[in-house]
């Protein structure tokens, strides 16, 4: 047993190091490091550098022109870019859609889709989620019919995350009414250009423009479109869910946003010491940064049985509730330390390069929408409440 | 990065586990629980043919040292077996005081008497008022004649009606709190001017309050008059990694009677396993089970070769997580078992007594906080 990284990993990790020094452009990393909104342009960008590198595709094998990276070099990687400041990987095309493909579709789908994932050129949305169909999921109503060489598509999608950036959707649909719940689910490519397919935003709580409502009204799909087999998606729909959260634990990410947490706590100030010395405030700061440090090995246990078993567990819900929950408290920290602060409320100062006059200090901006947008994580990817299902009934064996 | 056991690691592990299962099932373990002694001679015997006494011992004095996985293998399984005997007190804590304070003379004459179970040491250390502050100690040793004079009361010193030898931390210069003047006597339980008022703890541990108002020779001074903060530091940094592994166990037996006892209770119709409001219980129990885990690995694999403050703030790290674990998991599965939970009958009030007693010892949740943050503070 040892909890130290290997000489080659540590050297990994300098070799990464020395990569994003010298390619993550300085406008990119500030807007991430201040907690501002990173736009759609500069997540394509990174992944252009990324690719450009040959890194498109961290969690890929090297036969689908991925890295080919363990999970311990990729648990790695993702560290370093999120304690840099680069911007999020978009998960749709790389950990859903990506594998899916490469596990279940066919060459020609493999050599249409995947190239464009790895170099930016496309940008995919995930179709899951209905108004009827949350936490439900197999209760979903969207249909699919078979005509001829196509299938004519009906229904409404909803939760759609960046929908609007998207050129491709990829959709559980019902293609066999008859059949019950999970059986009659089948997992199909749509491109978002098609006739009939709308996008509609939701406006969330933090008044960002995140999710989408996406109409599918009379779109007509080219069966070549069907992943795998027909009324077997609900089997590639749990091969994908695991994949989403083999990085729901968001370690890298949270550390650094707990760095920029004692950052802003070390600059204000109460009875006129920093907030950093006041015990209170110190005192849980310090339960978040040690249940941080439990969960860091807590992860590194479930990769390294990943490694030997080649595919995500159970375990992985106990990663995503664990990590939500910690994700959620450095943000509610973050609005006790900015304070009064935390109220003034003006979006345009969360884009990057905003030059208007100043209300509060710069880093109290962004601390009650970050607040407001993470009550998120512990809905999305499977409720935190559906995770302890999973871990009944899993792990527990109940 | 490697969680895996070598061959020789498994093989002390699958061997331990099979002993415990053999000579220390609860029923066993409650009729030594109900001795008027409160632990077994005969056990103590067992654990020194195994080579278990030894774990602390260094190679040049017939030990295994250093051997962190093994007594966090260790430690875990007696954990799960809810083990009554002075394991840490002496083959962990005290071993670890001879080895890290003691002259080659002290060390050549004890270690191998410690390691073959021929003796058994407890260190003496804490006091009234003294809370879980290291160096604040009031008992106090001026020499007398060839010898010393030792003067003062200690506190909760566990097992100590089980040992032939206290090891007595005492002042021999300096204020109440400081790190410097701390010394450290060996004394024999039997000598004059040594009471000990006996009791046990309420998780069934023998214990006792320690009056010391003793002439002792002067060898029986460990080491260099003055010097002992260091090796107390560094004995109870191993005891705190060895109470969270022994912590993992007996969270994981208490999670696993729990889940074993709501399978087969029944109300309404159904086994009581079956409700949603207990099965997320449970998996918040798992949770903090292997958050617990993870951190008694790290506590384990603190080497002493990294920074003293790194070091402390990742064992102080480990306590608070273990000690939160043990609370929220024994209070949980007291309630899941209902009126049986409360009851002294099944194993889960003896975990629970057991989970209470290890949060409050070697420094509680709040007393490891605290040193996080203080290790935590200045340049990183």
């Amino acid at each position: 047993m040892d909890l130290s990284f290997t000489p080659e990993e540590r050297r990994f990790r300098e070799e990464v190091r020395a990569f994003l020094a010298a390619s993550l452009p300085a406008a990119m990393r500030q807007t991430v490091l201040e907690g501002l909104h990173v736009s759609p342009e500069d997540t394509v960008a990174w992944q252009r550098i990324l690719h450009r590198q040959g890194w498109g595709g961290p969690s890929w094998p090297t036969r689908f022109g991925g890295t080919g990276w363990d999970p311990v070099r990729q648990y790695v990687f993702e560290e370093e870019c999120a304690a840099a400041g680069a911007p999020r990987l978009l998960p749709f095309g790389l950990k859903m859609v990506g594998p899916v493909i490469m596990r279940f579709g066919n060459e020609a789908q493999q050599r249409r889709h995947l190239p464009p994932i790895l170099s930016g050129d496309e940008w995919w949305c995930q179709g899951y989620s209905e108004p009827g169909a949350g936490s439900d999921l197999a209760s979903l109503q969207t249909r699919a019919e078979r005509q001829g060489d196509h299938y004519l598509v009906n229904g409404q999608k909803t939760w759609i995350t960046l929908a609007q950036h998207a050129s491709w959707i990829f959709c559980l649909v019902r293609t066999d009414r008859s059949a019950k719940a999970q059986a009659g689910i089948s997992f199909l490519l749509i491109d978002m250009r098609s006739p009939g397919v709308t996008v509609r935003p939701i406006t969330m709580l933090d008044g960002g423009h995140e999710v989408n409502e996406v109409w599918l009204e009379e779109v007509r799909v080219p069966a070549e479109n069907l992943v795998g087999e027909e009324n077997q998606g609900w089997t590639y729909a749990k091969f994908l869910l695991g994949h989403e959260r083999t990085n729901i634990a968001g370690i890298g990410a949270s550390k650094r946003e707990l760095a920029r947490l004692r950052r802003v706590a070390g600059l204000e100030r109460k009875h006129g010491r920093p907030l950093l010395e006041d015990p209170f405030f110190a005192a849980r700061l310090a339960q978040v940064e040690i249940e941080l440090m439990a969960l860091e090995i807590t992860n590194l246990r479930v990769l390294s049985a990943e490694a030997e078993r080649r595919a995500p567990g159970p375990e992985a819900s106990l990663l995503k509730i664990k990590g939500t929950e910690i994700q959620q408290a450095i943000t509610e920290l973050l609005v006790q330390a900015v304070g009064p602060y935390a109220l003034p409320f003006r979006r345009e100062a969360l884009l990057p390069g905003f030059d208007g006059p100043a209300v509060g200090p710069d880093h109290a901006a962004p601390a009650a929408a970050s607040y407001c947008n993470m009550r998120k994580a512990s809905i999305y990817g499977g409720s935190n409440e559906i995770q302890k299902n999973i871990i009944t009934q899993l792990i527990l064996g109940l | 990065m490697d969680f895996n056991l070598t061959a020789e690691q498994q093989q002390l592990a699958d061997t331990v586990q099979r002993f415990l299962a053999r000579e220390y099932a609860f029923e066993a373990r409650r009729r030594i629980l109900r001795s008027p002694e409160g632990w077994s001679r005969e056990i103590w015997g067992r654990l020194a043919e195994l080579g278990l006494l030894s774990l602390q011992v260094p190679e040049e004095h017939g030990g295994l040292a250093p051997a962190p996985v093994e007594t966090l293998l260790t430690m875990t399984a007696f954990g799960k077996a809810l083990f009554l005997e002075p394991y840490l007190s002496s083959a962990i804590l005290a071993t670890a005081l001879v080895r890290a304070q003691g002259t080659a003379a002290q060390r050549q004459a004890l270690l191998p008497a410690l390691a073959a179970g021929e003796r058994l040491a407890v260190p003496a250390h804490g006091e009234a008022g003294a809370r879980y502050d290291l160096c604040r100690v009031a008992t106090a040793a001026a020499r007398q004649g060839d010898g010393w004079r030792l003067r003062g009361r200690k506190a909760v010193v566990l097992h100590a009606p089980a040992a032939d030898l206290l090891l007595v931390t005492a002042r021999t210069a300096g204020g109440p709190a400081e790190e410097a003047g701390l010394s450290l006597f060996q004394v024999p339980r039997e000598a004059a001017g040594v009471r000990l008022l006996p009791y046990r703890t309420i998780d069934g541990m023998c214990a006792a309050d320690v009056e010391l108002d003793a002439a002792l020779p002067a060898d029986a001074l460990l080491g260099a008059e003055g010097t002992a903060f260091a090796a107390l530091s560094a004995a109870w940094d191993l005891g705190v990694a060895a109470l969270c592994a022994e912590a993992v166990g007996v969270l994981q037996a208490t999670l696993d009677a729990t889940l074993e006892y709501t399978k087969t209770r029944r109300q309404f119709g159904v086994p009581i396993a079956k409700f949603q409001a207990l099965q997320h219980r449970m998996a918040d129990m798992l949770i903090h089970v292997e958050q617990a885990r993870s951190m008694s690995y790290l506590a384990a694999l603190q080497d002493g070769q990294g920074q003293a403050r790194e070091r402390q703030r990742a064992l102080s790290a480990a306590k608070v997580v273990v000690g939160q674990a043990c609370r929220f998991v024994g209070q949980q599965a007291v309630q899941l078992h209902g009126g049986m939970g409360v009851t002294d009958e099944l194993p889960v009030s003896h975990g629970f007594k057991r989970l209470l007693a290890i949060e409050l010892s070697l420094g509680d949740t709040e007393h490891h906080l605290e040193r996080f943050l203080a290790a935590s503070a200045g340049p990183a």
